[in-house]
């Protein structure tokens, strides 16, 4: 597929760089993060409504590092890194909590669970990025959240 | 960037206008203090305003379901007025909109609410 921004987008796609923090497991930390992501989509061209979801998931899942990884711990750090390989956007948030098995997440939409006061965190990243991965990391959790650029686009 | 949160009284009904996130450590506490003053006030009939809230995560979200069964199981009535596409959105793919009793015209809204 052809490049459809030109501008100087071309250098972030050859010469794809990775932006990597260590952070502490606060509030501040999050939303350090879902800037960082919103600037991100924003600079790759993404529209809007792609930069809130992108942004929002990103958020998520720090949230999740945080609070659910690692407790508001404040020996504990996230890691969080942003990468645009040219086609993709890539970002990895990683914890050192306890681990987390997405298995065993129940359904938020399932008609028991749709008046909890949580647990659509997961759900939430899942419908807004393309691809999300688990990796445990003993201990600790990493999610890796990938939108691809084609399919941000409106295609005409 | 936090929430800010005003309280009207029309016709009995407790409107709260919010601006800004509901989102967790920022509008989420707010929200949930609000509506536990008002129960213990005895205003039962409450009416979110969210034309003016422009972002909530999950936690708010979770915050609006908590606020809603909390009223309910007083005996009490939560809807929620005028959302914003983004809240609008979220609330359709986590099949909330059909939980909640969401009304765009705030003097039909008002209407709505059984008369003691």
């Amino acid at each position: 597929m052809s490049r459809q921004h030109g501008e100087e987008e071309h250098l972030t796609g050859s010469k794809a760089s990775r932006i990597t923090y260590t952070l502490e497991s606060s509030l501040d930390s999050v939303n350090r993060v879902e800037q960082t992501a919103e600037q991100m989509a924003k600079k790759a061209g993404m529209e809007e409504d792609e930069v809130f979801r992108v942004a929002m998931a990103v958020r998520e899942a720090a949230v999740n590092a945080v609070l659910h990884g690692n407790s508001y711990d404040p020996e504990k750090r996230i890691t969080a890194s942003f990468e645009n390989t040219g086609d993709s956007l890539v970002i990895r948030i990683a914890d050192q909590g306890k681990g987390l098995d997405p298995a065993t997440l129940p359904d938020p939409l399932a008609p028991e669970n749709l008046l909890r006061g949580s647990g659509r965190g997961i759900f939430l990243i899942r419908s807004f990025m393309d691809e999300v991965h688990f990796k445990q990391l003993h201990p600790g959790t990493e999610l890796t959240l990938i939108k691809h650029l084609g399919t941000a686009q409106t295609g005409s | 960037m936090s929430m800010k949160l005003n309280t009207r009284q029309v016709d009995g009904v407790t409107i709260l206008d919010l601006s800004g996130r509901i989102t967790l450590g920022e509008g989420s506490v707010q929200l949930r203090d609000a509506i536990r003053d008002l129960l213990g006030k005895g205003q039962k009939k409450i009416l979110l305003n969210l034309a003016d809230v422009n972002y909530i995560d999950s936690s708010g979200i979770g915050e609006l379901v908590s606020a809603y069964t909390t009223v309910r199981n007083q005996g009490g009535e939560l809807k929620l007025l005028n959302l914003t596409k983004k809240v609008h959105d979220l609330l359709q793919i986590t099949k909330l909109y059909t939980v909640f009793d969401i009304k765009d015209d705030e003097a039909s809204a008002i209407a709505s609410y059984a008369r003691v």
